[in-house]
């Protein structure tokens, strides 16, 4: 057998598992292993500029992916540095898997220069963690770490190395396992047949069906199974902030997104519906609004591959554990078997109802109160520009609304964003990381001034490596989100919420080689927008004037239900 | 109410923190905690007791199941179970005390298990309630110190938790 050492091992196991790209920052307790990288070409590694920015990047690759993505970082603050990210992951469910280097074995405890126990400060925000205390274990749990993270409901693993496990000199012999077995991690393959059969049952015989998907359906591979269930039975398809792009969104059975921000026809199905058909979504608070007021007349069934996601916040009437694809293709193979019809006239009466509420408001709103162009018309149009097809990641606030409510996503995997976290900062890093991974797509970073400033730095790592990202900046010069919260519930005390001395962002992208471009008026936006993105080998930052005033609507009204909401400043339903 | 939760768990380091970590992240209660390695020493049985309602309750087992490090689960208050805790409890013996002490101790089916001339250690076993009700029974005045393990317990009958 070959013989390697501890950190010659991280990178050949990096390499057996297939990683092209890794992406991290170096440091003390991580030298053995970047010297171990530097005598290798296999495996790729990325330079960032703030450990934030390794975690978003490997993050985004593996929401456009479905596979792990993967970061390296030293001990101490290279590692509390990539907390941000590490939580980013957890919260949506995303396999990654982050190594960090940690201090000598003999010095752990006895607060040693850069040491953090990193085990204990990532614990509430990993799916596991791992510590290395043999050079040995270093394939194996490496190859747990990857089956961990990827398999049943994905999520971040770290795994923390002692510099000394990682010893040039020390060679052991190295095999990567082919698989690994868990006794006590299994998770499920396949849902419950007579669970299944009773959901499908239920299905058909409903009058005001609905499907609410999310995360689950991108991640877990699904999208087509769920159209095929969706477009077989004629049935409503909301999707939640995570599920975009999970169900075709131009289709005329689409709703919309569904929650606080969702569109009035997803909301208004969702309360008056008398089955709700959950699949891969976990019924957060940011969907259901006030408990005791959710969706008063309907049965719920719910999928979800994680058993702890169901029933946590809203009681299933029939809960099934297992991966969305595959128990939505048995679902369908039920649906093509059954002699039982949906019942055709109340499904008809129920469309007729949703296209009044599609005609009621239907992702409306005003050009005519403002100098300046609306944020919705830039998505509008960054949707034209790139045919709808383009991989949107987005930053946190009124612009990821925006973003999330006008890009029509047809596909799934293209709209990357932090749902579970909101972590201003994703959007830069997460661009880079797609587009490094798919050079020939349209990769958008939707961003506002404020979270575009959070992690600007990347800005350089772009020069570095040429990934050339568009940059959509909805500049409203303030932290919009914070702003319509004060308008709404402050009387308008806007504390800390604008943003004095903002940088010329154009003299800013050009002293790192980009492009800048300002855009104020509407007439001027497509063409901009063309030319920027026709610029396939540059990055370009476009700071676009937008109105300050804009809220984001409909908005659901605090401690209510599903159905009420704000649907512009003055109207309520 | 009031429920037991037995769970088997690799015997790992960090396997502890995480079962305790999640009971702080998620806000769930934890009236008591033991934890030992059994027969087989690469498992450890760890027994909390807590409170919380059905839903609750079943939040805990599902999170529980869903650590890495952990095997099995199981909620004893389910179904017919024993449960047994151990107390020390150090008392002032002195003058006609000394009798008072160890008439209740007797009754309690407790022992002594150390003397001074001006103390009793009395060692007692059972239900959490009947270590509550020797407390009752001495009155506090007379304790100069207590330590309990937390409850343990196990399912009556074939039922086990293995494997
Ligand atoms: C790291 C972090 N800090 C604070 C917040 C709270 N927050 C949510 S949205 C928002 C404002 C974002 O401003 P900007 O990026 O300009 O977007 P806009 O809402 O103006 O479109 C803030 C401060 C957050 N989500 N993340
Ligand atoms: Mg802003």
């Amino acid at each position: 057998m070959e013989l390697l050492s501890g950190a010659e091992m991280v990178v050949r196991a990096l390499k057996d598992e297939g990683v092209e790209y890794i992406y991290g920052y170096p440091g003390g307790a991580l030298l053995h292993i970047y010297d171990a990288l530097f005598q290798q070409e296999d495996v790729k590694h990325i330079l960032v500029r703030h450990e934030q920015a390794a975690t978003h990047m490997a993050d985004a690759y593996a929401r456009a992916t479905g596979k792990a993505g993967v970061s390296l970082v030293t001990s101490g603050p290279g590692a509390t540095n990539a907390v941000t990210g590490i939580a980013t992951a957890y919260m949506d469910s995303i396999p990654m898997v982050v190594i960090t280097g940690q201090v000598m074995s003999h010095l752990i405890g006895e607060d040693a220069f850069q040491e953090t126990d990193m085990i204990g400060v990532s614990r509430p925000v990993v799916k596991h963690s791992f510590s290395v205390q043999n050079p040995e274990d270093i394939p194996g749990i490496i190859k747990k770490a990857f089956h961990i993270a990827e398999s049943g409901r994905p999520g971040p693993v770290v795994v923390d190395i002692p510099k000394d496990m990682t010893t040039p000199t020390e060679r052991y012999p190295y095999e990567y396992p082919a698989s690994v077995k868990l006794r006590s991690y299994n998770p499920v393959s396949r849902g419950h047949t007579g669970q299944i059969k009773k959901a499908m049952d239920m299905v058909l015989s409903a009058k005001r069906p609905v499907i609410y998907s999310g995360g689950g359906i991108v991640m877990g591979d699904a999208s087509n199974e769920l159209t095929e269930l969706a477009q077989m039975l004629n049935v409503p398809v909301t999707n939640t902030l995570m599920g975009l792009g999970g169900y075709p969104g131009t289709d005329r059975q689409f709703v919309g997104m569904l929650g606080m921000h969702g569109s009035y026809e997803a909301n208004m199905v969702m309360h008056h519906a008398d089955l709700i058909l959950a699949v891969g979504a976990r019924f957060d608070d940011r969907v259901t609004n006030a408990l005791d007021k959710f969706c008063p007349t309907a049965k719920i069934i719910h999928v979800d591959i994680d058993p702890a996601a169901i029933s946590k916040t809203i009681k299933a009437d029939v809960p099934i554990v297992g991966p969305a694809k595959s128990v939505l293709s048995e679902m369908v193979s039920i649906v093509k078997a059954s002699k039982k019809q949906i019942d055709k006239e109340a499904l008809d009466a129920w469309w007729q109802q949703i296209e009044e509420w599609r005609t009621r408001h239907g992702g409306r709103f005003r050009t005519d109160d403002s100098e300046l162009m609306k944020p919705q018309q830039v998505i509008e149009m960054l949707s034209k520009v790139t045919n709808g097809d383009a991989y949107v990641c987005s930053d946190v606030g009124q612009h990821q609304m925006f973003a999330a409510q006008y890009y029509k996503f047809n596909k799934p995997n293209r709209w990357i964003n932090s749902g579970g976290l909101g972590t201003m900062g994703f959007g830069l890093p997460a661009a880079m990381g797609v587009k490094l991974n798919f050079p020939d797509a349209d990769v958008a970073c939707v961003t506002g001034e404020g979270s575009i400033q959070m992690n600007i730095q990347e800005l350089s790592t772009i020069s570095q490596y040429d990934i050339p990202v568009k940059v959509i900046c909805l500049n409203n010069q303030s932290l919009g989100m914070v702003r319509q919260w004060q308008d709404m519930n402050y009387e308008s005390r806007h504390s800390q919420s604008y943003m004095k001395s903002l940088p010329d962002f154009i003299k800013l992208v050009e002293a790192y080689g980009h492009v800048g471009m300002k855009v104020d008026k509407y007439e001027d936006l497509e063409a901009a927008m063309q030319e920027a993105f026709s610029l396939k080998d540059r990055m370009v930052f476009m700071d676009i004037a937008v109105d300050p005033f804009e809220h984001v609507y409909p908005m659901q009204v605090p401690r209510g239900s599903m159905r009420d909401m704000w649907l512009t400043k003055t109207e309520r339903t | 109410m009031r429920h037991i939760i037995s769970v088997l768990m690799e015997n790992e380091p960090g396997a502890l923190s995480r079962v305790v970590g999640l009971f702080s992240q998620r806000n769930f209660n934890i009236e008591s905690l033991t934890v030992a390695p059994t027969e087989d020493s690469t498992l450890s049985r760890l027994t909390v007791t807590t409170l919380g309602s059905d839903r609750v309750i079943e939040q805990i087992t599902k999170q529980l199941n869903k650590l890495i490090d952990v095997v099995k689960v199981v909620d004893l208050t389910e179904g017919e179970h024993i449960e047994r805790e151990l107390m020390m409890i150090k008392l002032k013996a002195t003058g006609q005390m000394r009798d008072e002490i160890k008439r209740t101790a007797d009754i309690f089916r407790g022992q002594i298990i150390d003397v001074t001339p001006t103390t009793y250690t009395v060692q007692l076993a059972g239900a959490s309630d009947k270590l509550d009700a020797f407390i009752d029974a001495i009155g506090t005045s007379g304790i100069m110190e207590v330590v309990r393990t937390g409850v343990s317990g196990l399912s009556r009958g074939e039922k086990v938790l293995s494997l």
